[in-house]
């Protein structure tokens, strides 16, 4: 049947089984958007800003593990989406972004709202499309969403002129994708394997190192399975959260620049570290010279360019975690003595009972690591937990009790302030019957604020914690320890919006917290409102984020104290 | 170190964007670059010369099969590489010595005009190095080198 590039565009997400788009119309996305407005298979939802509507695509993605889809103008439009695809493209999160485009006979003649979309996005997407003829267009959609979530995944753009979404062809949607360039290695090596578990068995100090690849290959099942049967001690980056839960006994906590004392520890003095798709990110080596001397190193990833990329690699293994370990699983049961590493656990566990991760708690002042651990024993188990970025997301990383995969949404890589709330209401349209709350500061929230709209409108009640220390917190904290002090341009005390009447000029709720009784009462009622909720809890101004592996030092030099600096 | 790699990609606009921008985006150096299409394939061939230790090496080369449209990434030690450079001398300048040296580079004399007269020479990057050298004597108003072709032996 023939039909329109801009009616393609729908018919391939209707096959994509897309249940949602977040977007904002404009000129060049116009066709589709008219199309749009006569099916009634999947929803739309109209953000304020292109921004926004990455970020909820991401966020619905994170949640869900489904593909998120934004649909973008061309110009400013794509542009504004910028920093949501750069969020994306960092953490590898599937998505798909359409954008219109001025017509193929004015690319290239400084149109009204052209920019080389294409060419803007190229560093930053997995791979991106200029679509230059609707016969291609259906190909093109289905490649993309196969690129998207398939090997590591990422996000992937899609630039249609307008022309191109008027002009007509016959719809068929391919059944299936085969590219001649692009095979995602699944399986590791048989051969690589077996030489891995070898090292894990003759290992006297091995540790687990768990990065967010395990939870985009859905491996968190067969990791707490391995760790319980082997009972080697494991460490979660900030993207892995959850994987293991909070209660795990041989947990240590997270691992880098803010992690536990012992995760750090364990990292530095292990004979083996058993990276399963964590990249070795600088927040988490600290100084690399210094990083992990001792150990052997096996590294799964499913990105053969992560390994060996920072460290050097005795065990390189590509493929997916998750089908990996399920190799690996039959052969580390057999022969495999948990008692082998019972010296090492002990002195992990000393290090555990020697520094805690802890704050010293007031009732004059509301410390903001007990608002965070007081929300973990206020919500659901199963509560979706987002954060901006900044002193808050660090917190929320140490002390909230995560017990499931994916129930962290962060900005890991980038560290994209703005990004918790609408991360946020994505979730919460992709799991309707989940508690979604968002941690953030007083700088962060502000970022994306107008979005409370959108959360009205469609009826996501999402709940914003916002952790007001006044200040622009994560760096005042590096000005206070690194700059003798000198707080430049983060004190924000004079310029605070009132967040209730915000909240309220939006179709929200507000609620302000001075006190742990004030807290605990506005997140109770802020649990049943069923609206976007602020509350904007005045803590402890002057409270760091502590321990701190000070920017390029070795894990073992530590801040655990306040009295450290 | 300087080494040559052999890059199949799908021939496709904006793909040799892409390659550039992972090299630009990463630091690393181009020292060369050619790029023509495979005949009776949908493929092209892009011939590579940078510089770096065998690290930057292994991760340029990871890098680039993260590229969607690389098909194939040739490395090897057993490269034919040769390269091409064309000088203009004045026509008052010893011909036959300037045609006699471009003979021992694989060359000869490509163009006599009225005033000028044109050399071109294929041989190894090295080797056209040398040639360079060696005809400095005769003042060479313009040098005009190109990227280098491989093939493995």
């Amino acid at each position: 049947m023939k039909m329109t590039g801009a009616r393609i565009v729908i018919e391939s997400l209707i096959k994509e089984n897309v249940e949602v788009v977040f977007g904002y119309p404009g000129g060049a996305i116009m066709n589709v958007y008219d199309e749009i407005y006569k099916q009634d298979k999947f929803k739309h939802i109209l953000t304020k800003h292109e921004q926004g509507a990455v970020h909820m695509a991401d966020g619905y993605a994170r949640a869900t593990g489904k593909v998120g889809v934004a649909f973008v103008t061309s110009g400013p439009g794509i542009t504004n989406a910028i920093t949501g695809i750069a969020t994306a493209y960092t953490d590898s999160i599937p998505m798909v972004v359409i954008s219109g485009q001025v017509p193929t006979t004015a690319i290239g003649t400084d149109a009204f709202q052209e920019v080389d979309a294409v060419g803007i996005t190229r560093p930053i997407t997995k791979h991106n499309f200029l679509v230059k003829d609707v016969k291609d267009l259906a190909f093109i959609i289905k490649e993309a969403f196969y690129l998207a979530k398939s090997g590591r995944p990422g996000p992937v753009h899609i630039d249609i002129p307008k022309n191109v979404t008027a002009d007509m062809t016959e719809f068929v949607y391919p059944e299936k994708i085969e590219l001649k360039t692009y095979k995602p290695n699944y399986k590791g090596n048989k051969r690589a394997i077996k030489r891995a578990v070898e090292a894990i068995k003759n290992a006297k100090k091995p540790v687990f190192y768990i990065g967010g690849g395990s939870v985009l290959s859905g491996a968190s099942n067969i990791i707490r399975e391995i760790v319980k049967t082997t009972q080697i001690p494991a460490v979660e980056t900030l993207m892995a959260r959850g994987v293991l839960r909070y209660d795990c006994p041989y947990l240590l906590g997270m691992v880098g620049m803010h992690g536990s004392y012992a995760a750090n520890m364990a990292m530095n003095d292990a004979d083996l570290i058993i990276s399963l798709g964590a990249r070795f990110d600088d927040r988490v080596t600290g100084k690399i010279d210094e990083f992990a001397k001792n150990a052997d190193i096996i590294h799964i990833d499913i990105d053969p360019s992560q390994i060996g990329k920072v460290v050097e690699t005795k065990y390189p293994i590509v493929g997916d975690v998750k089908l990996v370990l399920e190799e690996m699983m039959p052969m580390l049961l057999d022969g495999i003595d948990p008692n082998r590493y019972e010296e090492w656990r002990e002195i992990l566990k000393r290090y555990k009972e020697l520094y805690p991760l802890t704050y010293s708690d007031s009732d004059e002042v509301i410390k903001p690591q007990w608002v965070i651990q007081i929300t973990g024993e206020l919500a659901p188990e199963d509560a979706i937990i987002s954060t901006d970025v900044g002193q808050h997301q660090m917190w929320a990383a140490q002390f909230y009790p995560f017990t499931y995969p994916r129930q962290l949404l962060t900005s890991g890589g980038l560290g994209t302030m703005g990004f918790g709330f609408p991360a946020a209401l994505g979730a919460k349209e992709g799991k309707k019957d989940k508690v979604v709350i968002n941690f953030t500061g007083d700088g962060s929230i502000v970022m994306n604020i107008q979005e409370v709209l959108t959360g009205y409108k469609y009826k996501l009640p999402v709940i914003n914690i916002i952790l007001n220390n006044n200040y622009l917190g994560m760096v005042r904290q590096w000005q206070t320890m690194f700059y003798e002090d000198r707080l430049s341009e983060t004190d924000l005390s004079d310029v605070q919006p009132d967040f209730i009447k915000l909240a309220e000029s939006m179709g929200g709720r507000g609620f302000t917290a001075k006190t742990k009784e004030e807290f605990e009462k506005a997140f109770n009622e802020a649990l049943n409102s069923n609206a976007v909720c602020f509350i904007d809890v005045q803590v402890d101004r002057r409270e760091d984020v502590l321990p701190m592996v000070p920017p390029n030092s070795p894990l073992k030099n530590m801040l655990v104290f306040k009295e450290d600096k | 170190m300087k080494r040559v790699i052999s890059v199949i990609v799908e021939n496709e606009h904006g793909v040799l964007a892409r390659i550039v921008n992972m090299f630009a985006a990463r630091g690393y150096n181009i020292t060369s670059l050619t790029v023509a299409p495979i005949p009776e394939s949908e493929f092209s061939r892009m011939t590579i010369m940078s510089e770096g230790d065998p690290k930057v090496f292994e991760q340029i080369v990871k890098q680039l099969y993260k590229l969607i449209p690389v098909y194939k990434v040739i490395e090897s030690d057993n490269f034919i590489e040769k390269e091409m450079a064309m000088v203009k001398f004045n026509l008052d300048e010893p011909l036959s010595d300037i045609d006699a040296l471009a003979r021992c580079y694989n060359g000869s004399i490509s163009n006599v005009g009225e005033k000028h007269v044109v050399v071109s020479v294929v041989d190894r990057p090295d080797r056209i190095d040398n040639f360079l050298k060696a005809v400095k004597r005769f003042k060479p108003l313009e040098v005009v080198r190109s990227g280098v072709s491989v093939i493995e032996r």
